[in-house]
């Protein structure tokens, strides 16, 4: 039994299937990177996994526990699975520590002096522990993305996605929040990540899935899926993106 | 530097570069700062006569006369330099410096405006105490009687007392009311749609009443119907103010729902999938991440309802309450004369002035804190 396993997830907007029949497994302490064009429906299948948007058909199994569907707690379910956005998302009204106290506190029950210092303890690991009482608005694009991470990360969930994370950044903030990332990985929380980021998908991937269709086209390694991959449409992505530079 | 000599009307070609027209504007500032300035002195000769009709002359008045118009004259300041910006830039068009001239009338030309903006607003202010003079003083006497005001201002202060009690708790009272509406209105769902529904009935009849009519239903409705005892144990009677505030609680609740409502709606929808994602349950998202932002933004218009429900306070004598206005009113018709109603008028524009600065000094504060510098 993988630790996440998506079968046959089926995803509509109105008469538009985005997904239709996703098959996916991720073990524990694996990073998993989804790639594919603009939408191909990466972010609708990481928001399907944490319960923001219901699924229309097949199921989602975390842990062994069916997580898709009526009847199931989307909060609880949501304490485990962490989610950060590709526009940050942050509280524009609460300082750096309450967006990163809010949920430890409300949901978890936490003291706030406890949730404080975890808080503290985590801005201090991304280098942002004198930005504590600071307003996102005051913040580069960068720092708002480190602090999104560290407030998902405040909720200690056993999975993290991460939703095109470095879109909205300047290139050179792209590396400060990779690097939270990669200190992730090694620490070995477990991720799933849509990206546009090939480089840094094959350096910290233990699986690459690209999706086509509404469903995972190919998937592999990731010096198998970059270096060889077995399918056409997957060889005309990856053309594309090398002449973008991207690669 | 052109060769070619400059002309104040020349053609329209390269009209950047051509010094604007001054002369006619210095002009007229000079023959504003005269006008203003003759006005100033009949308006003070005016003041005088009625002032030592009245036996009311002395050397304060005398000082005030003469200092409106020594502020008159001074509009020959800007006027002057105006003047004064003109002839240089004739000069230097004469040396054909067009750079300079362009400068020089561009100041000549601020200068005027000053001036005659200026005295545009001196003239409508000595208009008015014109107006209060006119008729032998007869409109003076009739909204401006010192005598009568100097009498009876406390009753009228007092009963005032009762206006600012009844919008107060009918504020306090707006806001919890206002934003269960609100959320009433926005509630998921097909389990909410009736509830939503309800609100939205209620939003529209409440809108659409004349709070002039709903006081008079609940003032009197309530009380008649019997379905309010008249006595409560222990209290006593039910004061008819109770009425009114509930009366004018349920009129501007209606206004400020649909202001909570737009203010909710205004907040980007990824500001709740951020809330929820993190485990807060929709209530938790709405009460730590919406509303704060939404309250934030609606505080303006939130004081615009409130002062619409302060001057409506002024309705609730036609219950029976005697509140600023109606004890003015009293007075009015004892002396005939309208100087008790102009002591309420007043006290209603007073009290809203705080408000307003209190809420720039709120929305200011939050900028400072919450947005990035420059």
């Amino acid at each position: 039994m993988s630790f996440l396993e998506l079968r046959k997830v089926e995803k509509r907007f109105g008469p538009f299937a985005v997904l239709t029949g996703i098959d996916l497994k991720v073990e524990e302490h694996q990073v998993v990177c989804l790639i594919g064009p603009s939408g191909c429906g990466k972010s609708t299948l990481l928001r399907c996994i944490n319960g923001l948007e219901p699924i229309h058909g097949g199921e989602i199994v975390l842990e062994g526990d069916r997580v898709s569907g009526p009847g199931v707690d989307v909060n609880k379910l949501r304490r485990e699975v962490g989610i950060v956005f590709q526009s940050f998302n942050l509280f524009p009204h609460m300082s750096v520590l309450e967006n990163v106290t809010l949920a430890p506190v409300k949901v978890l029950g936490r003291s706030r002096k406890d949730a404080e210092a975890a808080a503290r303890a985590l801005l201090d690991r991304i280098g942002l522990a004198e930005k504590a009482r600071e307003y996102p608005d005051r913040l580069s694009g960068g720092q708002q993305q480190r602090v999104a991470i560290v407030r998902a990360l405040a909720m200690q969930p056993k999975l993290m996605l991460l939703d095109e994370i470095t879109s909205a950044l300047d290139p050179e903030l792209v590396a400060e929040v990779l690097n939270i990332v990669r200190d992730l990985a090694s620490r070995g929380m477990t991720m799933l990540l849509a990206t546009h980021e090939m480089g840094f998908a094959r350096e910290v991937a233990s699986k690459v899935c690209f999706l086509h269709g509404g469903v995972v086209y190919e998937e592999g390694p990731p010096d198998v899926l970059f270096g060889a991959p077995k399918q056409e449409r997957t060889r005309a992505f990856l053309k594309r993106i090398i002449e973008a530079g991207r690669l | 530097m052109s060769s070619v000599p400059i002309r104040e009307d020349g053609p329209a070609t390269g009209a950047s570069s051509i010094p604007r027209r001054s002369g006619e504007l210095a002009l007229a500032a000079v023959a504003a700062a005269t006008l203003t300035s003759l006005y100033a002195l009949q308006t003070g000769i005016l003041v005088r006569a009625a002032a030592l009709r009245e036996g009311a002359h002395g050397a304060w008045l005398e000082a005030a006369i003469w200092l409106v118009v020594l502020t008159a004259l001074a509009l020959f300041f800007p006027a002057a330099r105006s003047l004064g910006f003109w002839q240089s830039k004739k000069r230097a068009l004469g040396s054909n410096d067009v750079v300079s001239a362009r400068i020089c009338a561009a100041a000549a030309r601020n200068w005027a405006f000053i001036s005659l903006g200026y005295a545009a607003a001196g003239i409508l202010a000595l208009g008015f105490v014109n107006f209060v003079l006119a008729n032998d003083m007869a409109v003076g006497r009739t909204f401006f009687y010192l005598p009568l005001i100097a009498e009876k201002y406390h009753l009228v202060v007092y009963a005032f007392w009762n206006n600012i009690f009844i919008f107060v708790i009918a504020e306090i009272l707006v806001l919890v009311w206002g934003l269960v509406v609100a959320i009433g209105r926005l509630l998921p769902g097909e389990a909410g749609r009736p509830i939503r529904m309800l609100a939205a009935l209620y939003c529209d009849v409440f809108r659409g009443l004349p709070a002039v009519v709903t006081l008079y239903l609940i003032g009197f409705g309530l009380p008649l119907s019997g379905i309010v005892p008249s006595e409560i144990p222990g209290i006593g009677k039910v004061p008819l103010t109770w009425y009114a505030i509930i009366a004018l609680t349920l009129t501007y609740g209606a206004y400020v729902a649909e202001v909570y409502r737009a203010g909710i709606e205004s907040i980007h929808w990824s500001q709740i999938a951020a809330a929820r994602s993190l485990g807060l349950s929709y209530v938790q998202a709405l009460r730590y991440v919406i509303v704060p932002q939404a309250v934030r933004r609606i505080m303006a218009p939130l004081l615009n309802d409130f002062i619409g429900l302060q001057k409506d306070t002024a309705l609730v004598n036609v219950i029976g309450v005697i509140d600023g206005f109606n004890q003015s009113r009293i007075i009015a018709s004892n002396a005939f004369n309208l100087s008790a109603v102009t002591i309420v008028a007043i006290l209603f524009v007073l009290i809203t002035i705080p408000q307003a600065r209190f809420v720039d000094k709120l929305l200011e504060r939050d900028q400072r804190r919450m947005r990035a510098q420059g």
